[in-house]
């Protein structure tokens, strides 16, 4: 099963590579990993997704905990979440497809963001599996390049119930 | 107005700092990057620098002095092949806890990363084998690093910490305060056990017919020896010890049922086979404890106190799980318990395994044998001596045959199993406990291995017993040839290539001696063990083709453990 674990990392001088070395002298398997500022500046954050039976998921979380550079680590699956990943793709268009694949990236609220007389470059933001089904779309138009930026996720924030007196009241 | 504080200069704000945190010994080699700082040790007068003859040397000295004292070792080398001659020595260390801080020199900051002389990247090579590292990119940070990297070395689970000193940085200049506190906020090892765990725990243990400890190195580490030989003693559970255990309780003690494990006892993993609650303390469950995972201590409720969360369901699935401090939760199981438990039944099954097959071998020969040996040093040390042991043979019949009285006695290579490791480590061992004899103990091939560091002993006058248990054969490797690879001494005979070891000794200035006679034995080891003007080598030549046992192949169950060599006739 595939988990979404997010890290809080000094922004320290090798802490980026620490993780990497650690996941693979213990052989676990990385989806992707992306990394960078959070609010604060000392702070990076880590989003890692990775997959692997429960046992092994749980040794992960343990062995990112025990490395020094490691502030705080949670395991997003299974919590409410908000995940979002980009993709830039770059699709060979012929005559009479452009448009097409213009009304693909419309529907899935994507930007156009290069085009020449051969292809043209998509922008897509979602969730990994909305990705996962843009790429399914284009393929049969033929992909030229694609980069994508590995998931980003936050712990969604507590959707506090309003109190109905109160807010008569007011 | 602020007041004026001291410039120093980053090899001044590194000694400055040695200096509190009370280092006695460093362990070094000089070289062009660490020039300046040999320069300042000139005058330094409140530590000793110990010249070794190989960096791997001075890495396994600063784990002997670790090891045998609880303090933190130190070892400072050059740049590049200092560096990386260290890097054995620092996985040993990650592999066993032991904690050591290395210091590195490194090329100047602003060549970092060209190629320079002696440059290698030191940081990156021991990411994954060390518990942090640093690499010092501002004299400004020097001191808090230094003070980090003690911190780290020492507290939670021990282990090696790996600070580079980049030249530039060692030379310049820059106000120094000493930081008193430091923070990490992303290292903050659990010490109390969780109360109710503890409870729970104590309630199994009370409530269980057949109970067993299995002891780790952890109980040596948080010194958590007294609160274990308390909680035994009062409770009479029988103890068993890995590797690293050893000494955590009195081996002559009856309660003591040696080592389990590849080569423990019989009776040991016996007991482990059909205990219905095992509790283990400091301990990692390593593959040869374990043996087969799926057919370890399969009747038992298992309990599992360990301060790094890491190790706790890795190797094997337990019932119940305490992050903590051995030593204090030890003390809490301990307040739980109400006195002795009523184990007669199992007391009296233990005895029947102890009796049906006790550690044995081959008296009547009149051949020289490991065994013997061993149990002459034990019995004439009266299990007082620190017993150094190397990787192999040897090592299994020290664990084997010498009964430990005290912790931080036995000193090997455990978990990384590094042959050569014995020399050195008994030459750091030897500095830390003056007022100890400290015996080393190798095969014929491990001696070899950082033999350079005989001269280390000798010019510092350590009265070190080096003893070479010599079979002419790298004599594990060739039992497993023999056991589980056709038998095909293939390249482990050095019979043909070994040196002579009585002419190596006094080469470098030791009184040694040599024998293939059991009878000598005594004599020699008495002449030894009241000779403290230096060290001694003793060259024992012993049967060839002797093996260790009991064993349990590896990734077998206690049905496959094989306690003597097969008889060809049997085996037809």
């Amino acid at each position: 099963m595939k988990h979404t674990i997010s890290v809080l990392v000094e922004n320290q001088f090798g802490a980026f590579n620490r993780v990497a070395t650690m996941f693979s002298g213990k052989g676990f398997n990385i989806h992707s990993i992306s990394i960078g500022e959070t609010e604060t500046p000392e702070v990076s954050r880590m989003t890692i997704v990775t997959e692997g039976e429960d046992k092994i998921m749980e040794q992960v979380v343990k062995q990112l905990n025990r490395l020094i550079d490691t502030i705080k680590v949670v395991d997003l699956t299974g919590q409410t979440r908000v995940e979002r990943e980009l993709a830039l793709i770059t699709v060979f268009y012929q005559k009479g497809t452009r448009a097409e694949l213009i009304s693909i990236c419309d529907i899935f609220r994507g930007n156009v963001v290069d085009i020449n007389n051969k292809t043209i470059t998509l922008e897509i933001t979602g969730p990994p599996d909305k990705i996962d089904a843009v790429v399914n779309v284009l393929e049969p138009f033929g992909i030229k390049e694609m980069a994508r930026s590995g998931t980003v996720a936050l712990k969604r924030g507590e959707q506090l119930k309003l109190d109905k007196n109160l807010v008569t009241q007011q | 107005m602020r007041t004026p504080k001291h410039m120093l200069s980053g090899a001044d704000i590194f000694f400055e700092c040695l200096r509190r945190e009370k280092v006695e010994y460093i362990f070094g080699y000089p070289g062009g990057a660490v020039l300046k700082l040999y320069e300042k040790l000139y005058d330094v007068d409140h530590l000793k620098h110990i010249l070794v003859r190989h960096e791997q040397g001075a890495a396994h000295m600063a784990e002997g002095y670790a090891k045998a004292t609880g303090k933190v070792g130190v070892v400072l080398v050059t740049s590049g092949p200092g560096a990386t001659n260290t890097v054995t020595g620092i996985a040993d260390a990650y592999m066993d806890s032991v904690p050591i801080v290395v210091f590195t020199g490194q090329v100047a900051t602003h060549l970092i990363g060209n190629d320079a002389f002696q440059e290698a990247d030191i940081v990156g090579i021991t990411r994954p084998i060390t518990k942090h590292n640093f690499l010092v990119r501002d004299v400004k940070e020097l001191a808090t690093i230094i003070r980090k990297a003690f911190f780290i070395a020492s507290t939670g689970r021990p282990g090696p910490v790996l600070v580079d000193l980049p030249k530039d940085v060692i030379n310049s200049v820059c106000e120094f305060e000493y930081p008193e506190k430091v923070e990490l906020r992303g290292y903050k090892p659990t010490f109390l056990g969780h109360q109710n765990q503890i409870k729970k725990a104590a309630d199994i243990i009370k409530n269980a017919k057949r109970p067993l400890l299995y002891v780790g190195g952890g109980v040596l580490m948080s010194n958590g020896e007294r609160e274990l030989r308390l909680f035994a003693k009062e409770s009479n559970i029988p103890v068993t010890m890995t590797l690293q255990g050893l000494g955590a309780f009195p081996g002559n003690d009856p309660q003591s049922l040696g080592m389990l494990g590849m080569h423990g006892t019989y009776y040991a993993n016996q007991a482990v086979n059909n205990c219905d609650v095992l509790v283990s303390l400091g301990a990692r469950f390593d593959d040869r404890v374990t043996g087969k995972v799926d057919s370890f201590a399969t009747k038992a409720y298992k309990i599992h106190v360990d301060i790094d969360p890491t190790c706790i369901d890795k190797n094997v699935i337990v019932d119940l799980p305490i992050v903590g401090d051995v030593k204090h939760v030890l003390a809490e199981l301990a307040s739980e318990m109400n006195g002795q438990m009523d184990l007669e039944d199992w007391w009296a099954q233990i005895n029947a395994w102890r009796e049906e097959c006790p550690l044995n071998y081959e008296k009547n020969d009149g051949k020289l044998r490991s065994e013997y040996i061993i149990e002459r040093i034990s019995e004439k040390t009266k299990g007082e001596a620190v017993v150094v042991s190397d990787v192999g043979q040897h090592q299994m019949w020290v664990a084997q045959y010498y009964k430990f009285n005290n912790p931080r006695s036995h000193l090997t290579s455990g978990g990384l199993g590094t042959m050569g490791f014995s020399l050195p480590a008994s030459i750091g061992a030897a500095f830390g406990v003056k007022d100890r004899t400290v015996i080393s103990i190798s095969g014929d091939g491990g001696f070899q291995m950082n033999i350079q560091e005989l001269i280390t002993a000798a010019y510092n006058k350590l009265p070190i017993k080096f003893i070479i248990i010599n079979n002419s054969f790298l004599g594990m490797v060739r039992q497993w040839q023999e056991l589980f690879h056709a038998e095909k001494y293939s390249f482990t005979d050095l019979s043909a290539s070994n040196p002579n070891f009585l002419k190596v000794g006094e080469a470098f200035g030791l009184k040694s001696f040599s024998t293939n006679n059991p009878a000598e034995v005594d004599d020699i080891l008495d002449e030894a063990l009241s000779y403290n003007d230096g060290p001694v080598l003793i060259e024992f030549k012993v049967v060839k083709e002797d093996m260790v046992f009991p064993i349990i192949p590896s990734g077998a169950t206690i049905k496959e453990m094989m306690t003597k060599r097969l008889d060809p006739k049997e085996m037809v």
